[in-house]
């Protein structure tokens, strides 16, 4: 992980591009919406994830690709170290950068779209959390299984989407409710979506990540 | 170390079978090293020289047959197997990104290699590359990659040492550089499994030759005792070339040879 935030600190490339492109998915619904319509806070949940996503599907594509672009890993699976580690390591820098990149969007947010969440801040961070951890977990998965094939991109956003629906209805419900400052007991149910998302997720990487970097 | 590691052979291969779909790379392959041999393999391209190095090594997993390396088997150990060996491959496993140092660090790290700071200077100045330590990667020559590829690979100061056509890219410097580096390693005790197409490097380190064609092991052979056998015209035959290449030592500079095993019994 070490590495791959030295790597991502002299080149830029990951973070900068997830955040503009983020920036450039906002400015197009501010564009498209309009931010003076009725019913624009119903959206706003909306607008984030789908800025969330498709930023962070960029840092994805970059998580195994990269390594097997450069040949890195097969010096990376030689090293006396357990498929699930290195699956660990990936997916919590995966996990960071798309934190990063996301708190630049919301403040993105506020200054286009005159939103403040700073009343909402703690229970809007849990789920960002949440849901961007099922993301990142997913995304490693498949950004792994990807890396071989020549049409990576498009494999990881064919593989990843269906999969990630759960999470993305859980999350954008819970944002709609939070923002509508509906009760933290009402947002609950689908608090216990995502963690339930993420814990399957996560048992699922750890039985089956060894194999899919086998070959 | 496990302890079957005080078993006879450090490197046991029982019938590899390596498939890509309905292409076979490797046909029941039969391997045995005993601690401190050092084997040079040859073949044409395509062979299945690098197919057997990586299955050997756990980055491939056998279609059929298994590897047990230091009593650990690839297909379940080799996480612990890989505390006790060093691969130098075509691609040098480096980042590009990271200076040559910040290489060495981080699989120093994940070696877990102690007094790493002193190891790296050390291994640095070993490959020569002293004056570029702190220079990225992306701005070193292939051979210097290449070289610092070696200092990666010997970090964690592994017993068995899998070189994958170590000398490509590398200067006549270089390539005598390595050349003692791995003589070096020979003569310590390593184990050492080296694929090459030239055949003076390759008969010059080694004590063992073998030849791989189309996946299947044709010959393997003492060094000491090539002389007596045909291993010359299944070369030339096999690479299509027309004459022994001059520098390359006939059977009769076996004095190349560190040792010989004497008769070598495979276990059936």
């Amino acid at each position: 992980m070490w590495k791959d935030f030295l790597s991502e600190l002299r080149s830029k490339e990951l973070v900068l591009s997830m955040c503009l492109f983020a920036f450039l998915v906002l400015i197009i619904f501010s564009f498209a919406f309009g931010t003076g319509l009725k019913s624009f806070k119903g959206i706003i949940p909306g607008i984030l994830w789908v800025a969330f996503i498709f930023s962070g599907l960029l840092g994805l594509n970059r998580s195994f690709g990269v390594e097997r672009d450069k040949g890195t890993l097969p010096g990376l699976l030689l090293c006396p170290v357990s498929p699930w580690e290195i699956f660990l390591a990936k997916m919590i820098g995966t996990l960071i950068f798309t934190v990063i990149m996301e708190i630049f969007t919301l403040l993105v947010f506020t200054i286009l779209y005159n939103q403040n969440f700073l009343p909402f801040l703690l229970p809007l961070g849990l789920v960002i959390l949440l849901g961007t951890l099922g993301f990142s977990i997913i995304g490693t998965i498949f950004s792994a299984m990807s890396s071989t094939t020549s049409t990576r991109d498009v494999m990881l956003s064919i593989l990843v989407f269906p999969i990630y629906v759960p999470v993305i209805i859980a999350a954008v419900k819970a944002t709609g409710l939070i923002l509508d400052g509906t009760s933290i007991q009402t947002v609950y149910a689908w608090l216990k979506i995502l963690v339930a998302f993420d814990l399957v997720f996560l048992l699922l990487a750890y039985l089956t990540f060894g194999f899919i970097m086998e070959e | 170390m496990a302890e079957s590691h005080k078993q006879e052979y450090i490197i046991e291969a029982r019938g590899l079978v390596k498939k890509f779909g309905f292409k076979t790379a490797l046909r029941q392959v039969d391997l045995f090293l005993k601690k401190g041999d050092c084997l040079a393999l040859f073949g044409p391209n395509g062979a299945g020289k690098t197919t057997l190095i990586q299955t050997m090594c756990s980055l491939m997993r056998p279609t059929a047959g298994k590897v047990v390396i230091a009593g650990f088997d690839t297909r379940y150990d080799s996480a612990a197997l890989h505390q006790f060996i060093g691969v130098i491959a075509h691609d040098t496993f480096l980042y590009s990104d990271l200076t040559a140092a910040e290489n060495l660090v981080f699989y120093g790290r994940m070696y877990n290699v102690s007094r790493l700071n002193e190891k790296i200077e050390n291994l640095i100045n070993l490959v020569g590359l002293s004056a570029y330590a702190h220079d990225q990667v992306q701005t070193f020559s292939r051979g210097m990659k290449q070289r610092l590829s070696v200092a990666r690979a010997i970090i964690h100061d592994p017993a068995i040492l899998f070189l994958d056509e170590p000398y490509t890219g590398l200067d006549q410097q270089g390539i005598e550089d390595l050349k003692q580096l791995l003589m070096k390693f020979r003569d310590q005790g390593k184990t050492i499994i080296l694929t090459s197409h030239n055949l003076s490097r390759g008969l010059e380190l080694c004590n063992r030759a073998a030849i791989l064609n189309a996946g299947v092991l044709i010959y393997q052979e003492d060094i000491a005792k090539i002389k007596k056998d045909d291993f010359k015209q299944i070369y030339l035959k096999l690479t299509g070339e027309k004459t022994w290449p001059a520098q390359a030592p006939l059977p009769a500079s076996s004095k190349n040879s560190r040792r010989s095993c004497g008769k070598i019994s495979y276990p059936s």
